[in-house]
């Protein structure tokens, strides 16, 4: 009986090491893959930055690496991204905080049930379909509205890309709104506010943290999304701040040339890891940044 | 739901104090969960300007007694009143189906078990009851927030970070603060939701100097737990037992020389 007992714990503390080890050695490997993309990243746009100084990146007008008489400014690639990602959230985070809340505050438990997989939907279309979505949907459709929008338009991709991120705030949102305390909508039930006014004034305020961790999450998508742009905004690295203008994003270009067949070690292959390196310091400022606002409001509730 | 006469005195009810100085009328008032009845028939009048204590085991009704009076029942689905409570001098039966539950919350504050400030800061917590009553003006709105603040014996812990958040606040001086703020709309009746029971000694008899130092204005209903602090602070005392109203008296007759055998044993200790 005894003996038994004692066998039986050493067993359990064996499936306690095991369980451990399987555990470290998952989060090891997410660590590790982060760092070999960032090992990559450096070794590979080394070069690059070697030989084109930083200076000409911020001051050349033009993306043009592949040309004779190249032109390194990078400004043309990040202007295509900020103003599709701009548009992108202009469309998301009202329409996925109105959602969020509705889900949360006002919506019945089936209601609910049922909306939530349907708008997580979205997120499963591949962004493929979405592309030519906007290129042979909705741009004719805007085409109407404004007859000189071209054929490209970061204007037409920011949209389809902004429906395609309303789940990533919706369902972040919904979770840190509803789980703001009873008793705090209760404190302001208690003093005669309304459902609205619970919802606007203590519930937001209450899951904030939640909220700009979507939101976070939804500007880190909208930055890193490569096919709805490349396929609908156009191929042309343009500076420009105009959304009904075609232009590149820094993923349009990787994808565009790394489609080519660039000779390893060119300026060219060398030009697709210099803006994969900017572009995930864009992604990395943007999530510390989000860190950052989720700490300065944690405390709140 | 129909009011029955105003003067009409429950059974159960030993020493029920002149209707003049009446403050809420229970009548007959039932209540349900669903189809589970948690409230039997309880009458009592509340009198004005006085503490009044509900005390009992757990689960004997006097936190949903409580809730009734400020129509929070209504915020979950599938609750249901019978009977009425009138509201004097006016005699309104805030159970009316004319009544708004807004209305109602207007004229009874809260104050719940734990500290619930609203993520804002300490001068928005106390403002929260004055804008919803349309109070807009800053000059007005710094005045009726200091006086709430200096009612609620906090404003001197407070004034120098009246637009920090709430929440740096310790939890006692986040309880003042929801004291605060239910008195800053001027109620009729503060009700009081065992709001001493996450607080530590020291916290907990600040807020019954407070609550005693409140009736000179406010009527106040409390539930309790703790027998010494009903000892305390009220005026009043209403024992509950299984959804019914067993005895209502004055404080120190009920403590000393309770009519029903089963207040006597509540109180004695052998149950509950």
């Amino acid at each position: 009986m005894l003996f038994s007992k004692v066998a039986s714990r050493r067993w359990d503390k064996g499936v306690e090491w095991a369980m451990v080890w399987i555990l470290r050695f998952g989060g090891w490997i997410s660590v590790l893959v982060t760092f070999g993309i960032v090992i990559t990243l450096v070794t590979e746009s080394g070069p690059f930055f070697a030989k084109v100084p930083f200076q000409r990146l911020v001051s050349d007008r033009m993306w043009t690496p592949l040309f004779a008489d190249p032109q390194y400014g990078i400004s043309a690639l990040l202007a295509g991204t900020l103003v599709t990602t701009g548009v992108a959230l202009l469309v998301a985070v009202p329409l996925g905080t109105i959602l969020a809340i509705f889900l949360s505050e006002f919506a019945s438990v089936r209601l609910r049930e049922v909306v939530k997989p349907m708008l997580e939907l979205l997120s499963a279309v591949p962004t493929v379909v979405y592309g030519y979505f906007a290129l042979l949907t909705l741009t004719p459709l805007l085409q109407i509205v404004l007859p000189d929008l071209p054929q490209f338009s970061m204007l037409s991709a920011g949209l389809i890309m902004g429906i395609m991120i309303i789940p990533y705030v919706t369902s972040l949102g919904e979770d840190s709104m509803r789980s703001v305390p009873m008793l705090l909508r209760e404190g302001a039930y208690a003093l005669g506010d309304g459902k609205l006014g619970v919802a606007l004034r203590v519930v937001f305020p209450g899951a904030f943290s939640g909220l700009a961790a979507a939101y976070v999450l939804a500007i880190s998508r909208a930055v890193g999304e490569t096919m709805i742009v490349a396929i609908a905004a156009g191929l042309q690295p343009k500076l420009t701040m105009n959304p009904l203008d075609s232009a590149a994003t820094v993923t349009a270009f990787i994808v565009q040339v790394s489609l080519g067949d660039l000779p390893h070690g060119s300026i060219g292959y060398q030009s697709i890891f210099a803006a994969g390196a900017v572009l995930f310091l864009m992604t990395l400022g943007f999530n510390l940044a989000g860190h950052a606002l989720r700490r300065r409001f944690h405390h709140a509730v | 739901m129909k009011p029955s006469s105003p003067i009409s005195l429950g059974t159960n009810q030993t020493d029920a104090p002149s209707p003049s100085s009446v403050k809420v009328q229970v009548q007959n008032l039932n209540f349900f969960y669903g189809s589970h009845q948690v409230l039997r028939s309880v009458t009592m009048d509340v009198p004005a300007l006085k503490v009044t204590a509900l005390i009992g085991p757990s689960g004997c009704g006097k936190t949903t007694l409580l809730r009734c009076l400020n129509r929070m029942h209504d915020l979950y689905p599938g609750n249901r009143y019978e009977g009425s409570i009138l509201v004097q001098p006016d005699g309104t039966n805030i159970l009316g189906a004319g009544v708004d539950p807004i209305q109602v919350r207007m004229r009874f504050g809260m104050v719940f078990q734990k500290p619930n400030p609203f993520p804002k800061s300490i001068y928005e917590n106390v403002a929260y009851g004055l804008r919803l009553q349309g109070v807009n003006q800053r000059r007005e709105l710094d005045e009726r927030v200091e006086k709430a603040l200096r009612e609620a014996a906090l404003w001197e812990e407070a004034k120098n970070r009246l637009h920090q958040m709430a929440h740096n606040l310790s939890g006692g001086q986040q309880q003042r603060l929801c004291i605060a703020r239910a008195i800053a709309t001027d109620p009729d009746v503060v009700l009081f939701d065992e709001p001493t029971s996450a607080l530590d000694p020291i916290a907990t008899s600040k807020i019954e100097e407070l609550i005693v130092e409140l009736k000179k204005r406010v009527t106040v209903l409390i539930v309790t737990h703790n027998l010494q602090q009903a000892g305390r602070i009220s005026d009043m005392t209403a024992f509950m037992y299984l959804g019914e109203l067993i005895e209502f008296g004055e404080t120190n007759r009920m403590f000393t020389n309770p009519a029903k055998p089963q207040t006597e044993d509540y109180i004695s200790g052998r149950f509950g």
